[in-house]
């Protein structure tokens, strides 16, 4: 047709001049009538209970306004149910100022509400609390006795737990021609968003409220607060118009919203609620891991058996799973598999999605015990991948909607140079430095959540258009804006995509990938309905030529509908307003995935990483000097926002590598380097050259826009590429994260 | 069962801020009851501060002492470096980076750039330990409260000290730039209500002995003016290395300062310090006078820094920088043969 599409263009983030310029305003920036500041107070003792209180010296500070404790706090739901978010795991949601138990270090245990932050906090300085401590249980490795299965609930439609056993593991592990047997271990990590978790209430009267919070879903912290606290739900309007980064942390309420709900509903006054960066480490986490994998393959490679166990932490309240031990299977096939999740229950507050959840611990573990199966095989590590690549999913015995992994392999390994590589562990130096290159493969769940869309033509004949999905910093708002423009053949800056609010129509947390495909298919289902409804209005008008014409027959293209038949004739969308008396004509719609039909279909993105390292040959010193990274993602939108989601991936894959633990102090039971000088992720010296390809993916199977999303593969397989990389520079398999130099040498 | 408090240091955020004018009123102002800090480029006693770790009642201002802010050659050849000059502006000052380009290279180890605009030479001395234990006003620490006890022991140690350390504390002294002044023989004036006095670097900063929560040798009311480094810079053959677990914007694990004068390939002189490794930067006299008179070669410098390293003792997770201070000193040593094989950050040698 001629029309130029943006959809596929390198489009500059629409609010990166308001972000740069701080014009953005976060959670905690905006100001409201005598704003009150609550500042919160975290339990010192990791386990036991609270046996007094005195606030005297608080209270007598001048501007303090109220403490609440478990002793003095409004009355609460009192069924656990009324408690829940939708991305609660099975068990007891933790109640923040509940009672006066101790379930883990950092718990808040009290609010102080000052005039303003510096007040309140002085005030956290000056409360006394006695404590009757009890011993406790926070480090993973001494507690594996205590490994039991997950219990199951609501969160387990999206993270089931791995599939029974398939041929007979022990036999065909036990009298395989090669086997790999290999124990992996992962640290404690945190979110960390720049953005500090932070909520402004505004206390409307009424009965209402208007929340400024910090989250991944407005909706979902909507109906928490207004269960919680018994409101009407269309009396609670939870806004987040910009997210500082979250990464899985925003994807529950937490607790700083319920404080400051909990304190503007009491002191019916206006109330904002920011936690320090310290308290940043008192939340949700990715949890510490330990998995045992058995691999086992005939001599010519041919994977015959795959095992693979885990023992993740989870907390004493809920049983926090995450897909982990079954990865293997979706991309290897075996006749015999054994694959087990354990949990063990310590004396830490839940853990939580981060980034790749599960399929980040689980494929560096996967990747490693592949590559170390192509030593023993002596088969280069790619072509091990390659004999045994599967085009379905041999965990589901079904097809993928398209899987483009196998290009992956080869595009990703011509542009690194991997023809270069000598298979001798030790084989490649530089001066002082040995070089090893390593690669790995990335898969990643391709999630699409119901969402509906309101669009609407208002009377300057603009694209309006609504849904209460936030942009966590992916670039959302650039590429529904695409999408929309050219569902209607607009330019970019007559759609006007409005979004990060409650009220607006439904869209499901923003995680696990999903969003482009969850709203961007809504905005598509919109957009078509709007055009029938644009034609049916056209056609009523005197002698239109549009009359009787079907919506099929019709472009729309800069702001007029023509016909297909004749692209001489058009009237303008303004036209068409004003006929209709200058009211917009609008729909709302929803998108839902084609369960029925995808039930045939695996649907998962690819990846494929390729690094190289320089290793001092004497003192151990590791540095990435380059990687490419190769992801089939079907269409992608936009490639400059999503290049920035795979670079942050990638980063976060030398991140997790080599430097991201939060350290447990098994004496203390708490994290000891919670602060950003200690808590080390790179920086700008730590990273060498990175590329990303997007592999041509065509998928007319998956949805409406053939999206698959790529906020978390791009991370996947780069912690295997690198150890591999380190394996093959040093000959040291090192299987703990994150490898510390000194293991080096 | 047991009961505790919740302990708190009691942190009235109400102070009293002056700014002197001059050093005779900077002394005049301060309070003689240990209540009064001194501040400069306040880069550490902010982080101090905000975790509860220090609560000044009076902070007197001398980012305006003119006498502290100027970096000059001395008559016999001395570079006096006033206290309140950035570390950033002497680590780019042409004599600190003709004449002694190490103290320069460690200074650009250190930090960041935003960090380096900001903090003073004098402060930088006066820096205090990164052990995370200290920083959390939770736990024990006998270096915040002495004789509380010291988690740092028993616990996760490994940026902690492998010499020096006493049955009370195991913190190291987180300073590049001090190493390098330690190496180079600096001396440190100093003024306060009793006048004026020289501390040479070795006796400046402190080991934890019984006394853990005294860093240095500085008298209440006391304030460094400036630092004396002797003519001798060793410029030709020196090298900083700084191994750590990212490669910037981290403290070092492991740091040498390394400068030596050759005649051909004997040491006439060397000097090697260490850093990360404990309560003040170290030096092996007995280590340098074995150097004095051998070839530069690996051998030698294994041989001295088995001599350094003799006393030296893990704490479990530190256990390797015993062997990484070996192989540092012995790397370093080369890297001073070839001063152009210094990378950027105190990397090892290409």
């Amino acid at each position: 047709m001629g029309i130029d599409k943006i959809v596929g263009k390198p489009i500059s983030r629409l609010e990166g001049r308001e972000k740069v310029t701080g014009m953005a305003k976060y959670a905690a920036e905006y100001q409201a009538d005598n704003l009150l500041h609550g500042y919160v107070v975290s339990s010192p003792i990791t386990k036991g209970r609270i046996i007094d209180i005195d606030i005297t010296k608080v209270i007598d500070i001048p501007g303090v306004v109220e403490v609440i404790s478990h002793k003095n706090r409004p009355k609460l739901a009192w069924f656990d149910l009324q408690y829940t978010d939708m991305d609660a795991p099975p068990g007891t949601v933790f109640k923040p100022l509940y009672d006066e138990n101790i379930l883990y270090n950092g718990q808040p245990i009290a609010l102080i509400i000052a005039k303003d932050f510096e007040t309140a906090r002085y005030g956290s300085t000056q409360i006394i609390f006695k404590f009757e401590e009890q011993d406790f249980q926070t480090v993973l490795k001494d507690n594996l006795t205590r490994a039991r299965p997950a219990k199951k609930g609501f969160a387990t439609a999206l993270k089931p737990p791995p599939p029974p056993p398939t041929g007979d593991f022990e036999n065909a592990f036990e009298n395989a021609a090669i086997k790999v047997e290999s124990e992996f271990q992962h640290g404690t990590e945190h979110h960390n968003p720049i953005e500090l978790f932070a909520t402004t209430t505004i206390f409307e009267g009424n009965g209402k409220l208007t929340i400024y919070d910090k989250t991944q879903g407005t909706i979902n912290n909507q109906l928490f607060v207004a269960n919680l606290f018994g409101l009407r739900y269309k009396d609670v309007r939870v806004l987040a118009p910009f997210v500082g980064g979250a990464f899985g942390s925003g994807l529950r309420p937490q607790y700083q919203l319920f404080l400051c709900v909990m304190a503007a509903l009491h002191l019916k006054r206006n109330v904002r609620v920011v936690l320090d960066r310290k308290q940043m480490f008192s939340f949700s986490h990715r949890p510490p891991a330990i998995q045992k994998l058995r691999f086992a393959s005939d001599i010519n490679g041919r994977i015959t058996a795959l095992g693979h166990e885990v023992f993740a932490e989870t907390s004493n309240f809920e049983d926090y799973t995450e897909p982990t031990a079954s990865w293997s299977h979706r991309l290897y096939a075996a006749p015999n598999t054994l694959f087990e999740h354990h949990l063990i229950p310590l004396d830490v507050y839940t853990p939580m999605d981060m980034r790749a959840p599960g399929g980040s611990t689980a494929l560096h573990a996967i990747e490693c015990t592949m590559d170390e199966l192509s030593y023993k095989l002596k088969i280069d590590p790619l072509d091990l991948r390659l004999i045994n690549y599967s085009d379905m999913d041999p965990s589901a015995e079904k097809p993928y909607t398209s899987k483009a992994l196998r290009a992956c392999y080869l595009e990703a390994a011509e542009k690194f140079g991997w023809d270069k590589r000598s298979p001798e562990p030790g084989s490649m130096a530089r001066g002082n430095k040995l070089v090893g290159y390593g690669m790995a493969t990335g898969i990643w769940d391709a999630f699409q959540f119901p969402a509906r869309v309101e669009a609407m033509i208002s009377a300057d004949g603009k694209l309006i258009l609504n849904n209460a999905t936030t942009d966590i910093g992916t670039g959302t708002l650039t590429i529904m804006t695409q999408i929309a423009a050219d569902e209607l053949g607009l330019n970019i800056a007559d759609v006007d995509f409005r979004y990060g609010d409650s009220k607006k129509p439904f869209s499901m947390f923003q995680g696990g990938s999903a969003t482009t495909s969850s709203t961007g298919v809504a905005i598509v289902i919109a957009a078509r309905a709007l055009r029938k409804k644009l034609v049916r209005k056209a056609g009523e008008m005197k002698d239109s030529p549009f009359k009787n014409v079907a919506a099929e027959q019709v472009v729309f293209k800069g702001g007029n509908l023509l016909l297909k038949e004749d692209m001489k004739t058009f009237i303008s969308l303004k036209e068409i307003i004003a006929f209709n008396a200058g009211r917009p004509i609008k729909t709302t719609n929803m998108g839902k995935p084609h369960v029925l039909k995808l039930r045939k279909y695996s649907l998962a993105t690819h990846s494929a990483s390729f690094v190289e390292v320089e290793v001092d040959k004497d003192l151990g010193v590791v540095t990435v000097t380059r990687a490419v990274t190769a992801v089939a993602a079907g269409k992608i939108i936009n490639p400059k926002t999503a290049r920035s989601q795979i670079l942050g991936s990638m980063i976060w894959g030398i991140s997790k590598t080599l430097h991201e633990e939060t350290i447990m102090d098994a004496r203390l039971g708490k994290y000891i380097n919670a602060n950003l000088g200690e808590y080390h992720i790179p920086v700008h010296a730590d990273i060498g050259e990175l590329e990303v390809i997007f592999t041509e993916e065509k998928d007319d199977l998956i949805n409406e826009i053939g999206t698959k999303g790529v906020g978390e593969i791009g991370l996947v397989a780069m912690p295997a590429a690198i150890s591999n990389a380190i394996y093959h520079a040093t000959g040291k398999r090192i299987n703990k994260l994150p490898i510390h130099f000194d293991e080096l040498f | 069962m047991r009961s505790c408090r919740l302990r708190m240091e009691a942190a009235m955020n109400s102070f009293e801020y002056k700014q002197a004018k001059d050093i005779p009123e900077a002394l005049s102002l301060a309070r003689a009851d240990g209540t009064t800090t001194f501040v400069a480029g306040g880069t550490n006693l902010l982080d101090l501060w905000k975790y509860n770790i220090t609560n000044p009642s009076q902070l007197i201002d001398i980012n305006h002492l003119t006498e502290l802010s100027e970096i000059r050659l001395l008559e016999d050849g001395v570079l006096m470096i006033g206290a309140g000059v950035r570390n950033a502006e002497t680590a780019y000052h042409p004599i600190v980076e003709q004449n002694y380009p190490l103290l320069s290279r460690a200074i650009l180890a250190g930090a960041s750039p935003q960090i380096r605009n900001m903090a003073t030479n004098g402060g930088n001395l006066l820096q205090r330990t990164r052990c995370y234990y200290f920083y959390d006003h939770e736990v024990p620490c006998n270096k915040r409260i002495p004789g509380s006890g010291c988690p740092a022991m028993s616990g996760y140690n490994r940026m902690h000290a492998i010499l020096g350390t006493s049955e009370h504390c195991i913190a190291v002294f987180p300073s590049d730039m001090c190493v390098a002044l330690a190496a180079l023989d600096a001396v440190v004036n100093v003024t306060g209500p009793e006048g004026n006095r020289s501390i040479a670097f070795a006796d400046f900063h402190r080991l934890p002995g019984d006394t853990p929560h005294l860093d240095n040798n500085l008298k209440e009311g006391e304030l460094i003016t400036a630092i004396k480094v002797p003519e001798k810079g060793f410029a030709t053959n020196y090298a900083y290395l700084k191994l750590r677990d990212r490669h910037s914007y981290a403290f070092a694990l492991v740091s040498v300062a390394t400068g030596l004068a050759l005649d051909g390939n004997r040491i006439l002189e060397a000097r090697i310090a260490l850093g990360g490794v404990a309560h003040k930067p170290w030096r092996s006299l007995s280590a340098e006078a074995f150097l004095k008179g051998r070839e530069a070669n690996a051998e030698n410098f294994a041989g001295a820094a088995d001599l350094i390293l003799k006393e030296a003792k893990g704490f479990g997770h530190n256990d390797f920088k015993i062997k990484l201070a070996k192989k540092a000193i012995i790397r370093n040593g080369l890297m001073a043969l070839k001063p152009e094989s210094q990378l950027p950050g105190a990397q090892p040698s290409a």
